[in-house]
């Protein structure tokens, strides 16, 4: 009976420690996606508020709309751009940096230094640095007698600018991620390995290294993508969406329709288009990590 | 033969293709690392120079007439920058206390205490954690113009001050705590809550500071939700304040990066004093920003 009393008491405390979290998600997460689906399915404008459902007239609107094919091809484009880089050269800086010994540490704050960084700060300076007339880029390129390029200007160009600066800030942080899951690959592995004739260094990475880094590979290709599909902060200093809107990424797009037109039931599709495409990523590293365990 | 089987001397060991190629690969990473910090060391340059001198075509680093004094006295005592500082540091600490407050007795609850409806919640913890703000922006951004709070510190906090990620991670370390340890005091007579302060808390202080750096450098980063609830420059916070720049609003080029340097150095410098916990903080989520 004083346990069952005991149990009781525990159970109210317990309700108790989550009450403030559990009203918080309510209504930080839990009702305001309710409403973004709900909104999603009406007219509504912050400007009038008289508003009448529409059905999913939104989403066709988006479905026809070149503007949006515009800012999903943009998003696409420059994730092409972004994810290779920033995958393979974080993942070989990683091997180059786990192989030094004395100035390990050193170079791993020097390329983690822009992770820390404010991007909004910096990406005024890479404003500067490719500036077309005097940048330090184009100067250093002239130099070596290679014309200079119209980083911002030329509609060709300006996703290529965007997605450099996005590396210099991501590839210290994957540097990371791939040194941890280097870090815990067992050293004899590699002697087995070397035992069964596998000592070159690029059998050794195909042999041992690549199979044992499977699930960290995984989790930051998966991230990055995210990451890559999250572009807004450049976009909003640098460019915003221009020139004749080749930068206009998705995330920038949902942004302009809710907060600088007002289409607010326009924009919360959009949003929820954009969370489908975060809900895959996230189904897909599920997925893949659950079948990694067993090995 | 003997002699042809001894070791080489240590000097040609070193000279071997091996160290060579070393070497290079060594030299290839400074390289790099002189790429990736240039950007930093040309601002720290500009923010020393006068207007004319920034875009300099012959770039050097020293500066050739210092006015950095005047730049820096001009972000600091002539324009707003203080304020922006303190609007960020206020904001930041807020949601960071609140979201520690929030989470930690949550995150006991789930991994310590029997409940009913516990799974379901932390079900909704799992879900919530894959939401980002650029998806509920627009109900939380109407509801505070309902209420009237846009453009205070409360509207600048409020989606944050509850971490979903937090809870999750909390529960994850709280479980590896010791069962017996816990009914050990309370046969002693400890409440849950006791239990909380001096057994769970001491042993969570890792966890908690390697949250608190990706919670306080996340938002001090922040511009996407200050962009949207922030009208008047008595609550633009640090970073928002570069958002002023994309319209030629300071032709004076130094001070400009003068400005970019302090709101960018709290966080760097950070970095550079705690640099192991800032690693394993910000890389915590795996997702940057």
């Amino acid at each position: 009976m004083a346990t069952s009393r005991l149990q009781n008491a525990q159970t109210r405390l317990a309700y108790l420690l989550v009450l403030p979290a559990t009203l918080l998600i309510l209504v930080i997460y839990i009702i305001p996606i309710i409403l973004v689906f709900l909104a999603s399915l009406t007219d509504y404008t912050l400007v009038s508020d008289y508003f009448e459902f529409v059905g999913l007239e939104n989403y066709r609107t988006m479905f026809d709309d070149e503007v949006f094919a515009n800012a999903v091809g943009n998003t696409f484009f420059y994730a092409a751009l972004f994810l290779p880089g920033a995958f393979v050269i974080s993942l070989i800086l990683a091997i180059a940096i786990q192989e030094q010994k004395q100035f390990r540490s050193v170079l791993e704050v020097l390329y983690f230094l822009p992770v820390t960084s404010t991007l909004a700060a910096m990406a005024l300076v890479w404003a500067a640095l490719m500036d077309s007339g005097q940048g330090v880029i184009n100067n250093s390129l002239e130099t070596f007698g290679i014309p200079g390029v119209n980083w911002f200007g030329r509609e060709e160009v300006v996703l290529y600018s965007l997605a450099i600066i996005s590396l210099w800030s991501i590839i210290g942080f994957n540097m990371v991620l791939f040194l941890a899951g280097l870090t815990s690959i067992p050293q004899n592995l590699y002697e087995a390995a070397a035992m069964d004739g596998a000592d070159h260094p690029i059998d050794k990475f195909f042999r041992v290294t690549w199979p044992m880094l499977g699930p960290t590979a995984m989790f930051v290709a998966v991230t990055s993508s995210i990451t890559a599909f999250k572009l807004f902060d450049t976009v909003a200093i640098l460019t915003q969406g221009g020139p004749d809107r080749a930068s206009e990424v998705f995330l920038y797009l949902a942004f302009l329709e809710g907060f600088e037109y007002f289409n607010m039931g326009y924009s919360a599709a959009l949003s929820l288009f954009f969370l489908g495409i975060i809900f895959l990523f996230a189904l897909v590293q599920a997925l893949f990590t659950d079948r990694n365990v067993h090995y | 033969m003997a002699d042809i089987a001894a070791p080489a001397p240590n000097w040609l060991d070193r000279l071997r293709p091996k160290s060579i190629g070393r070497l290079v690969t060594t030299i290839l990473l400074f390289l790099g690392a002189w790429v990736m910090v240039f950007p930093f060391i040309w601002m720290i340059s500009s923010s020393l120079k006068p207007t004319d001198e920034v875009y300099d075509s012959d770039f050097s680093i020293i500066p050739k007439t210092f006015k950095g004094w005047d730049n820096y006295y001009g972000v600091i005592f002539e324009q707003p920058y203080l304020i922006f500082l303190m609007n960020s540091m206020i904001v930041c600490l807020g949601i960071l206390l609140i979201q520690l407050v929030t989470a930690i007795p949550a995150a006991y609850a789930l991994a310590k205490l029997k409940f009913r409806g516990s799974t379901i919640l932390f079900g909704t913890v799992i879900a919530a954690i894959t939401i980002p703000i650029n998806v509920t922006s627009i109900p939380l951004y109407i509801g505070l113009v309902r209420v009237g709070l846009l453009d205070t510190y409360f509207a600048m906090m409020f989606p944050f001050i509850v971490s979903v990620f937090a809870i999750f991670l909390f529960r994850q370390f709280f479980r590896g705590f010791p069962d017996s340890i816990i009914q050990a005091a309370r046969v002693d007579g400890f409440s849950e809550i006791e239990i909380i302060l001096r057994l769970i808390l001491p042993s969570a202080v890792p966890a908690i500071a390697a949250f608190s750096v990706f919670s306080f450098v996340a938002h001090w980063n922040d511009l996407y939700w200050p962009l949207i609830v922030v009208q008047s420059q008595d609550k633009m916070t640090a970073t928002l304040s570069m958002m002023q720049y994309q319209s030629a609003f300071d032709t004076d080029y130094g001070r400009t990066y003068a400005s970019a340097t302090v709101v960018t150095a709290p966080m760097v410098i950070a970095f550079l004093f705690a640099r192991r916990l800032f690693i394993r903080g910000i890389t915590m989520t795996g997702v940057k920003g």
